[in-house]
C-alpha cells in the first residue's frame, strides 16, 4: 500500500502537477500526495497564507525565539548529543548535501524561528511553508519527524549557530 | 481440519432435516445492513475484535462493525511479516521443556478485567496442544509473556479469567499421567489427572506465575469462565468423558446421560494454599518474558509446582451433574446463572449459584466422584431452556437479560429470554457456527449491539479456493427484537472464543514508537557515530543502523564462511509508522522489521564465499529501493581486513 501510494507521489512529481491535497492536516501517506508542487502555484497560494509565513518564520507555535550572546555551552553540548543521534545519519556539519542539506550556514539561511519550528512541527512545515517544499524538491525524502522536544529542538539550534561560527 | 464434533453424527440425521430450513442470503439480510457496517475511508471502527487464530497460533484484530482486518499478533508462532521468533530478540518467546516449538493451536482469548469489566491492560491466549498461557500487552500489540503449564495436555478451558484478574485459568483436556513415570494407557482410571492451574497475575506489571495446581480425576475439562459478583469467589469448567474412556472416546465418552460442571471454590483453594495444604512437586516448565525496556526476550526453566488435592482440601470442589458432554461453561452478567451446552443434549441447563450455595450447605449429594461430592442435579438447577435447537455449544449474554447459544448442529444462533428461559428469536448461520462473540458478552457488562458468530464451515459462502476455505465471521445486529444479519467476511486460520472491546478503552494508550533514548538494547547503535563492526573469535557483532534512505554500514568485508553474524539494526527514525525492514541473501533465518527506535538483532551464518545484498524490506521512502549494501564473506582462513562503512569505507584495522 505504501508502496503504491510513494510511487503515485513520484509519478506527480515528475508531472510537476499540483494537488491542492485539502484536510491533509497530518500524516505522511495522506500528505505525500501533495508534497511535490510547481513552486510558481505554491507561492501563489502562499499569498493568502499567514504572517508568519511570508516572514519566513514558517508554520507552528515559535513566533519569537531569543538567542542567547554568547552561545550556552551546556546547550551546544546538549545539542551536540541530539544531532548524533536524531540528525546527524541525514545531515553533514559541512555544507554538503547527504540525504538532507548540510548544516554549514543554515542559520544564515533560515530565521532561528524558521529551524524551530520545522524541528518541531515537521509535517505540517512540509505540507505548508513554501521553503520547506522547495527542499522537499530537492531531496526527495520528507524530513523525519523525530520527535525532538522544545527543549531539544533549542539544543539543536544552539549547537547549530555554533556550527556556524556565531556567538 | 474442521473440528467437527463425530459423536454428533448420532443425529446427523435429525440435523439434516433441521438443515433444510436454512434461509438463503437474500432472505436473511435485509434492507439497512449495508449502512450499518459501512465504516467511511479515514474513519474508525467503534470495537477492536480480537479473535483466536486456532491452527495458525496467532490473534487476529478486527474493526467492528466493519469487519476491516487491522493486524495479526503472533503468540504462538513464528511470524514471517516481522521476524517474531527469528530474531535473536524473540526466539525465546517460544521456547519449551521440549525446545522452540514453532507454532501451536490457538483457541481462547480473555481481555483483563477489574470489577468484572474490561480494562484494556492485556489480552491472554492460551496455546492447546503444548500446554501454554500468553499475555499480549494493550500498548504495543506484542506477545510480552508465556508461560507453561506442566501437568496437563489439551489445555483447552483456558485462559479464562477470575473478574479482577487476579488469576488466569487453565485447565486439562487430556488427562495425563503427572510427573514423569512410565504407566500403560489403560491405567487411565488410577494414574490420569486432569489439572486447574491457577495462574497470579501481578497487577502492575502484569507478570504470571503458577499459584497452584487442583488435581482432579482423569477427565476431560473443556471450557470454563470465572465467577462474578456473588460468585466472584468461584470457577466453573465443563467436562466431558467423565466415562474416562482413553481410547474411541466418540463413542466411549458419549456413555454417560450426565458429566459434571466443576465448581471450583478458588478464595478456599488460596487459602489451602496459604496454610500449606498443598504439595511441592517437580515439574519443569518454560517461562517466557519480553522485557520491553531492554527489547529482548529471556526464557527460564521453572522447576517446581504446588498441588493441591480436594482430598486434603475439603469444600474446595463441587461437581454439578449437567447433560450431556457439555462444551460452553458460561456465566450470566450477574454471575447468578451457570449455562452448561450439552453438546448433545437437546435442552440447555441453566444453574443457580445461590441454589448451588444452598445445595453444599444442606449437603444435597448424590454420592461422590473420585472423592468429590456430586450435587444433585435438582438441587442447582434454575431450569433447562426446551428445543433450543441441534448441538448447543457457546453462550454469551447481552445488556438487557438474554442470552444467546450457537448450534453447532442446527447452524444457528438461538436468543433465549434468562428470566422465563423461553426461546425469543432464531438465526441462521452459514454454517456450523462454533464460538459467539458480543463486546463484553463475558463479562458484567456486556454490550447490546451485535453479536459475531465464528463458522466453521463455508462452502459455497465465498468464491472458491480450492479445497482449502476460510472460515467466516458473520456480525448481527442484536438492538432489537430480532437478530439481523449485517455482514459475512471470512476470517484467518480457524477462529474459536473472541473478544471484543470499545475501541476508546485502547485506542489512545497505543504506542507509536519507541524513545530511541530509552532503549536499553544491549546492542543498540545510539547514532551512526556509533555503528561499529566487531570481530570476537568466529562471532562478528554488526552495529547497523537504518533510517530514511540508507544503512550504516553498508559495505562490510573481511567476514568469513562459517561466522556467526549479528546484525543488530537500530532503527533511528522517531516518528510513527516508519518501520525499516532487513534481509539479507541466502539467510535461512528470514527477516526482520524494526518499528522507530527499535533494536532488532538477526543472525546470519553464511555456509559459501560470495557478496551478499542486504536492504530494507518495507517501503519506506521515495529512495527505498536505494536502502541497500552489500555484505562480502570471503573463504574461510583468508586473510581479507575488516573493513564497513557508508560512503566513506572505513579500515577497522585504523579505528581505534
Amino acid at each position: 500500500m505504501k508502496q503504491v501510494h510513494l510511487l503515485a507521489s513520484i509519478v506527480i512529481a515528475s508531472l510537476l502537477i499540483y494537488s491542492c491535497g485539502s484536510g491533509s492536516d497530518s500524516g505522511s501517506q495522506s500528505s505525500s500526495s501533495n508534497a511535490a508542487g510547481d513552486s510558481s502555484m505554491v507561492t501563489q497560494r502562499d499569498k493568502t497564507a499567514d504572517q508568519a509565513v511570508l516572514d519566513g518564520k514558517g508554520k507552528g507555535k515559535f513566533t519569537e525565539v531569543k538567542l542567547t550572546h554568547p552561545l550556552d555551552k551546556a546547550m551546544l553540548a546538549k545539542g551536540k548529543i541530539v544531532y548524533d543521534v536524531k540528525c546527524g545519519a541525514c545531515h553533514k556539519l559541512t555544507g554538503e548535501k547527504l540525504v538532507g542539506p548540510g548544516w554549514k550556514g543554515v542559520t544564515d539561511r533560515r530565521k532561528p524561528e524558521w529551524i524551530m519550528n520545522f524541528v518541531t512541527n515537521t509535517d505540517e512545515m512540509i505540507d505548508k511553508d513554501p521553503a520547506a517544499q522547495a527542499m522537499l524538491e530537492q531531496c526527495m525524502v520528507r524530513m523525519p519527524n523525530q520527535h525532538l522536544s522544545d527543549e531539544e529542538a533549542m539544543n539543536v539550534l544552539e549547537f547549530m549557530r555554533d556550527n556556524d561560527g556565531k556567538n | 481440519m474442521k473440528k467437527i464434533f463425530f459423536p454428533l453424527c448420532l443425529v446427523a440425521a435429525v440435523a439434516f432435516v433441521q438443515s433444510c430450513k436454512m434461509k438463503n442470503t437474500a432472505s436473511a439480510v435485509i434492507g439497512d445492513a449495508d449502512s450499518k457496517v459501512y465504516v467511511a475511508p479515514g474513519k474508525y471502527d467503534e470495537y477492536y475484535n480480537f479473535v483466536s487464530g486456532g491452527f495458525n497460533g496467532q490473534v487476529s484484530v478486527y474493526g467492528l462493525p466493519s469487519g476491516r482486518l487491522l493486524k495479526l499478533i503472533p503468540v504462538f508462532a513464528v511470524f514471517p511479516e516481522n521476524g517474531y521468533g527469528y530474531s535473536e530478540e524473540t526466539k525465546a518467546m517460544l521456547n519449551t521443556t521440549n525446545g522452540q516449538i514453532p507454532w501451536d493451536d490457538q483457541h481462547h482469548l480473555d481481555l483483563s478485567q477489574t470489577n468484572g469489566e474490561q480494562d484494556g491492560r492485556w489480552l491472554f491466549a492460551n496455546a492447546n496442544n503444548t500446554p501454554r498461557i500468553a499475555r499480549i500487552d494493550l500498548k504495543t500489540f506484542k506477545t510480552v509473556e508465556i508461560l507453561q503449564i506442566p501437568n496437563s495436555a489439551g489445555n483447552h478451558s483456558s485462559p479464562f479469567i477470575t473478574e479482577n484478574t487476579e488469576y488466569v485459568v487453565a485447565g486439562t483436556r487430556f488427562s495425563v499421567p503427572l510427573g514423569t513415570e512410565d504407566v500403560p494407557i489403560s491405567s487411565f482410571k488410577q494414574n490420569f489427572h486432569s489439572t486447574a492451574s491457577f495462574i497470579s497475575v501481578d497487577k502492575s506489571s502484569g507478570n504470571m506465575s503458577i499459584a497452584f495446581q487442583i488435581v482432579l480425576p482423569g477427565m476431560n475439562l473443556d471450557l470454563s469462565h470465572g465467577g462474578k459478583g456473588p460468585s466472584h469467589d468461584w470457577f466453573f469448567f465443563s467436562s466431558y468423558n467423565t466415562e474416562q474412556a482413553y481410547t474411541l472416546l466418540e463413542v466411549n465418552a458419549s456413555q454417560k446421560d450426565k458429566d459434571y460442571i466443576v465448581a471450583v471454590n478458588w478464595k478456599k483453594a488460596e487459602e489451602y494454599a496459604k496454610a500449606g495444604k498443598g504439595k511441592k512437586v517437580a515439574a519443569d516448565y518454560a517461562h517466557n518474558i519480553y522485557d520491553e525496556s531492554k527489547q529482548t526476550a529471556t526464557s527460564v526453566i521453572e522447576h517446581e509446582v504446588l498441588l493441591l488435592d480436594p482430598k486434603d482440601c475439603p469444600d474446595m470442589v463441587y461437581m454439578i451433574p449437567c447433560p450431556k458432554s457439555p462444551h460452553g461453561c458460561d456465566l450470566d452478567p450477574s454471575g447468578e446463572y451457570i449455562v452448561g451446552s450439552g453438546k448433545l443434549a437437546a435442552l440447555i441447563p441453566v444453574f443457580s449459584f445461590s441454589k448451588m450455595i444452598k445445595a453444599i450447605g444442606s449437603k444435597q449429594f448424590e454420592g461422590d466422584f473420585q472423592g468429590i461430592p456430586i450435587i444433585k442435579y435438582e438441587a442447582a438447577l434454575y431450569g433447562e431452556v426446551q428445543k433450543p435447537g441441534l448441538g448447543p455449544l457457546h453462550t454469551e449474554f447481552d445488556d438487557k437479560g438474554n442470552a444467546y447459544t450457537s448450534m453447532f448442529l442446527s447452524s444457528e444462533v438461538v436468543k433465549w429470554s434468562l428470566k422465563d428461559l423461553k426461546v425469543l428469536d432464531r438465526a441462521p448461520t452459514y454454517y456450523s457456527v462454533g464460538h459467539l462473540m458480543i463486546p463484553g458478552g463475558d463479562t458484567r457488562k456486556p454490550g447490546g449491539k451485535y453479536l459475531v458468530a465464528y463458522n466453521k464451515i463455508t462452502k459455497d459462502r465465498f468464491l472458491p479456493t480450492g479445497p482449502e476455505l476460510a472460515q467466516s465471521a458473520q456480525l448481527y445486529d442484536i438492538s432489537g427484537d430480532k437478530m439481523q444479519l449485517l455482514l459475512d467476511y471470512p476470517t484467518i486460520g480457524e477462529p474459536h472464543y473472541a473478544q471484543a472491546c470499545l475501541a476508546s478503552l485502547i485506542k489512545d494508550q497505543q504506542v507509536k514508537y519507541y524513545d530511541i533514548n530509552k532503549n536499553g538494547n544491549e546492542f543498540v547503535t545510539m547514532g551512526e557515530k556509533k555503528t561499529n563492526v566487531v570481530r570476537k573469535g568466529n562471532r562478528v557483532d554488526v552495529y547497523m543502523t537504518a533510517i530514511r534512505s540508507h544503512l550504516v554500514p553498508d559495505n562490510i568485508e573481511g567476514v568469513f564462511v562459517g561466522d556467526d553474524i549479528y546484525f543488530h539494526v537500530t532503527n533511528l527514525e522517531q516518528d510513527w509508522d516508519i518501520p525499516h525492514g532487513f534481509a539479507i541473501k541466502n539467510n535461512p533465518n528470514a527477516e526482520l522489521l524494526v518499528m522507530p527506535g527499535e533494536t532488532v538483532t538477526l543472525k546470519f551464518t553464511p555456509q559459501k564465499q560470495g557478496i551478499y545484498p542486504f536492504y530494507c524490506t518495507d517501503f519506506c521512502s521515495a529512495l527505498h529501493q536505494e536502502m541497500s549494501g552489500y555484505l562480502r564473506v570471503s573463504p574461510k582462513g583468508s586473510n581479507t581486513p575488516l573493513k564497513f562503512g557508508t560512503g566513506d569505507i572505513a579500515d577497522a584495522s585504523t579505528q581505534k
